[in-house]
């Protein structure tokens, strides 16, 4: 019985813990999207830099791969961060003064050319075996990680937050709601969506970076790259976009849904336990139509200066057939 | 039956809550031409509109042909027998002149469409000369047949021209308040707005001067031109 | 690397632009008339090829009876999509739309491979042999998918300019407003363009996956390039994605003479973002 309470509370920690760095990425999309409207479908690639960043900066130096250099995990987080921040700021170079669908594909397209160099240059990462050996900081213990991961998370969310308070966050909700009036009040809508993307894309490398010390390893396939994406997509919008505490309760309901679903599914016969990943995306695919249709404003909605009813919405109801 | 094709009784709307109609009204009779002038912001284009249910109205009543058509949807409208065309953009591009025409006719299902557009070949030959060729790349003048053509081709009781020569080169203007005349004789009503509001008075029946939304004058056309007051006011003298 | 070489590696990109072609021109419809990127229109290309796979592993029939059953299929849940979620949110911003295709696209693909499997999938067995022109290789599955994209590109040019219905679609993708003011039925011509895209989404699907296998990811993987071609060729125009789709086909399989095959991704990707920086209206979009 007590091997079984043990068991339980390390798969709790476990949980928490990737709870956790889902918060850190959940809030990073809201900046770029909840805050500013920016559609960022390639989380999974920052994700994957911040990721590598971490085990070649902090892993002893190996043959097999770029690096390491065998510094602290300080450094590999700021590098982590620092590399997410250049390949955002480059992407966003190219599409951010385009429409929005376009940096929506521009962003897939990152991603899976992130995803191809990490697979096909063996020198960065040692391809498709990945790289191993990525300790944690201070001590193995997860219940120390747990408590790093969570600081983290404290110091993300209440530095997005006074960003989101400060006079530049309110110039990004305008820019969001009326572009052009924020225009013509002369604000440069092109280096604050910038500054919103290259912030956000930050925050999603140091989630990576979180991640590859806490599994240890990373490799081109540890981590699905479009699910990761679209998980991320349902818990800002379940927890309600806009609002950083939303991201980081969307977070974490959703990936105990998420892993919800994993017990769920075991509990199928043996020969659909290998569809039973495919199940669970179907549930949670099926959750966010849901969601959009019934809720689209999340389990906390954005809160908002009072401003009465905003006039394109009230035009835009009258013929609903 | 009323006698009045068109009828608008005080009407208060406009788009998002913010009413820019204050108590309008107006009224079109069978074979009418009325012209709405006014100045700038004064809800001409606002009015028209709402008989084609393309502005929220809070209050009063429009009726057409005797039906109550109040916030009634456009393609409802349209189906029983009002035809608008937008002051821009009034044409599909890269469609024909053809394509654009048979478009108007899409809810007609009598197989009359050949023989309306032949009759509109016939007010506006240039169309037929340019039947096969892309609306888009017409001058303004000639997009504004197709945008009539368009609109003629479901056979209405009541065209509806928001501001029909504007932008238009004199001579085009001239021609246009001929081809309007025109398709008044075919028996068919029409209600329009218009910046050239002594021209339009000319070929009118009926005129209205319209002022922060609301009726500020109303009589016949020749009455409204030889009026000092309004002449002064809204005709540039 | 010769001119040989060469040539050959122009043919395979002919028939991957075919492939592309069908379905950029999808993407192209229904953004010129919903003005939203569905990117559900992948997956919906890999369940129409797993439909056309059903009827031929149970039926036998050979694969061109099979594909019109596929495309009957992608239309089906394309406008099923878009009937029980879409349509319901299409008076939200289009982005929520992107964030809800985003979702569709998942949706599907687990249906698929809930359906029909996680592993590989072959529409043929074995080998077939190739047929040499001098010294130029083609295969017979590589005629039916050039013949077979001629065949649809006409079809849709057809119902494009001679029927009321394909009119109507220009209609709406020239100016939303006035076709309403028109008269013009727009739900009735947004679920046909559902059904066309569908259907053209799905002939792409069952093309690619006689080109090379049916996988549940395979849709997905070609969404990038799709998307490219739909770009190069100016979103929202139909014809132009006939030019896309074979430039950005002929120009990720011509890299393969110089980078590994890896790449091919990455290939369209730079010549979208090369085409998004010089000309973002497409090659053959001026207006707008």
């Amino acid at each position: 019985m007590s091997i079984d309470l043990s068991g339980l509370a390390s798969y709790g920690v476990f949980l928490l813990t990737l709870a956790a760095i889902y918060g850190v990425v959940s809030l990073a999309l809201n900046v770029q999207w909840g805050m500013t409207g920016l559609f960022n479908i390639g989380i999974a690639g920052f994700y994957a830099i911040g990721a590598y960043c971490a085990a070649i900066v902090t892993t002893p130096p190996s043959p097999s791969h770029l690096g390491g250099l065998g510094l602290p995990f300080g450094v590999g987080l700021l590098v982590a961060m620092a590399v997410s921040g250049l390949v955002a700021f480059l992407v966003g170079l190219l599409t951010l003064k385009l429409r929005e669908d376009y940096l929506a594909i521009a962003t897939i397209g990152i991603s899976e050319i992130i995803r191809l160099v990490l697979k096909n240059e063996d020198w960065i990462g040692n391809g498709v075996r990945g790289i191993a050996g990525i300790a944690r900081p201070l001590s193995a213990n997860p219940l120390v990680y747990l408590a790093v991961v969570l600081l983290v998370l404290a110091a993300t969310y209440l530095a997005v937050e006074r960003a989101r308070k400060s006079p530049w966050g309110r110039v990004l909700r305008a820019l969001r709601e009326n572009e052009l009036g924020a225009q013509a009040a002369g604000k440069n809508i092109y280096r604050f969506r910038m500054e919103a993307f290259v912030l956000g894309s930050m925050i999603m490398g140091l989630g990576g970076a979180l991640y590859a010390h806490f599994i240890g390893f990373v490799s081109p396939e540890a981590f699905e790259p479009v699910f990761a994406t679209f998980l991320v997509w349902v818990m800002l919008i379940a927890g309600g976009s806009g609002n950083n505490k939303g991201a980081v309760l969307g977070a974490f309901v959703i990936w105990l849904v998420w892993s919800g679903t994993e017990l769920l599914t075991n509990q199928l016969p043996a020969d659909y336990v290998t569809q039973g990943s495919a199940l669970r995306v179907l549930l949670i695919g099926v959750l966010l139509q849901v969601i959009l249709l019934r809720r689209p404003e999340g389990l906390l909605p954005e809160e908002r200066p009072h401003v009465g009813a905003s006039p394109a919405s009230s035009a835009e109801a009258e013929d609903e057939a | 039956m009323s006698e009045l094709l068109l009828d608008m009784q005080s009407l208060i709307g406009g788009y998002g809550g913010n009413d820019i109609l204050k108590g309008a009204s107006l009224t079109v009779a069978h074979n009418e031409i009325v012209v709405i002038v006014g100045p700038n912001g004064a809800g001409k284009s606002t009015l028209m509109k709402s008989a084609f249910g393309l502005v929220k109205i809070r209050q009063g009543a429009v009726v057409f042909q005797g039906e109550s058509i109040t916030n009634m949807r456009p393609d409802l409208v349209v189906r029983r027998g009002m035809s608008f065309v937008p002051q821009e953009k009034n044409v599909f591009p890269s469609l024909t002149v053809q394509e654009n025409l048979e478009m108007g006719a899409y809810l007609r299902k009598d197989g009359g469409a050949a023989r309306q557009m032949e009759r509109i070949f016939e007010i506006f030959p240039r169309l037929k000369e340019r039947r096969k060729q892309a609306a888009g790349s017409m001058s303004g003048g000639e997009r504004q047949m197709v945008a009539m053509g368009r609109a003629l081709m479901l056979d209405p009781k009541l065209i509806l021209l928001d501001e029909p020569t504007a932008g238009l080169s004199p001579l085009f203007i001239e021609q246009t308040f001929e081809r309007i005349v025109e398709i008044n004789k075919l028996g068919i009503g029409v209600l329009m707005v218009e910046q050239n509001a002594k021209q339009a008075l000319e070929i009118a029946h009926r005129g209205y001067v319209l002022a922060m939304g609301r009726n500020r004058f109303e009589d016949t056309g020749a009455g409204l031109l030889a009026n000092r007051e309004i002449a002064e006011m809204f005709l540039g003298g | 690397m010769d001119v040989t070489d060469l040539l050959q590696l122009a043919i395979y990109g002919v028939v991957l632009g075919s492939i592309l072609t069908l379905g950029a021109i999808g993407v192209s419809l229904l953004f010129g008339i919903l003005r939203f990127s569905n990117f559900a229109h992948g997956d919906i290309m890999t369940l129409g090829a797993y439909a056309a796979f059903a009827v031929v592993s149970i039926l036998h029939t050979p694969v061109w009876l099979a594909l019109p059953v596929g495309m009957i299929a992608g239309a089906l849940v394309a406008v099923a999509a878009d009937q029980l979620v879409y349509r319901r949110l299409r008076r939200t911003q289009p982005v929520i739309l992107l964030i809800s295709s985003f979702g569709m696209a998942l949706i599907i693909r687990s249906l698929v491979q809930l359906i029909w499997g996680p592993q590989d999938r072959s529409f043929i067995k074995g080998i077939d042999m190739p047929m040499h022109f001098g010294d130029l290789m083609v295969s017979p599955q590589q005629l039916w998918i050039l013949g077979g994209t001629i065949v649809i590109v006409i079809a849709v040019h057809l119902f494009l300019t001679r029927t009321r219905m394909g009119k109507a679609m220009r209609a709406m993708s020239d100016n939303m407003d006035l076709a309403r003011v028109t008269g013009i039925d727009a739900e009735k011509v947004i679920i046909w363009t559902w059904a066309l895209g569908g259907a053209l989404a799905a002939a792409a699907g069952v093309f690619l996956a006689l080109d090379t296998r049916l996988t549940p990811m395979m849709g997905w993987s070609a969404l990038l390039p799709i998307f490219a071609a739909a770009i190069l060729g100016g979103f929202g125009k139909p014809y132009g994605a006939i030019v896309g789709g074979m430039i950005i086909g002929v120009a990720s399989e011509m890299s393969t003479a110089v980078l590994p095959p890896a790449y091919k991704p990455a290939t369209a990707f730079a010549v979208m973002v090369i085409m998004l920086v010089v000309r973002p209206n497409g090659l053959l979009g001026a207006r707008r």
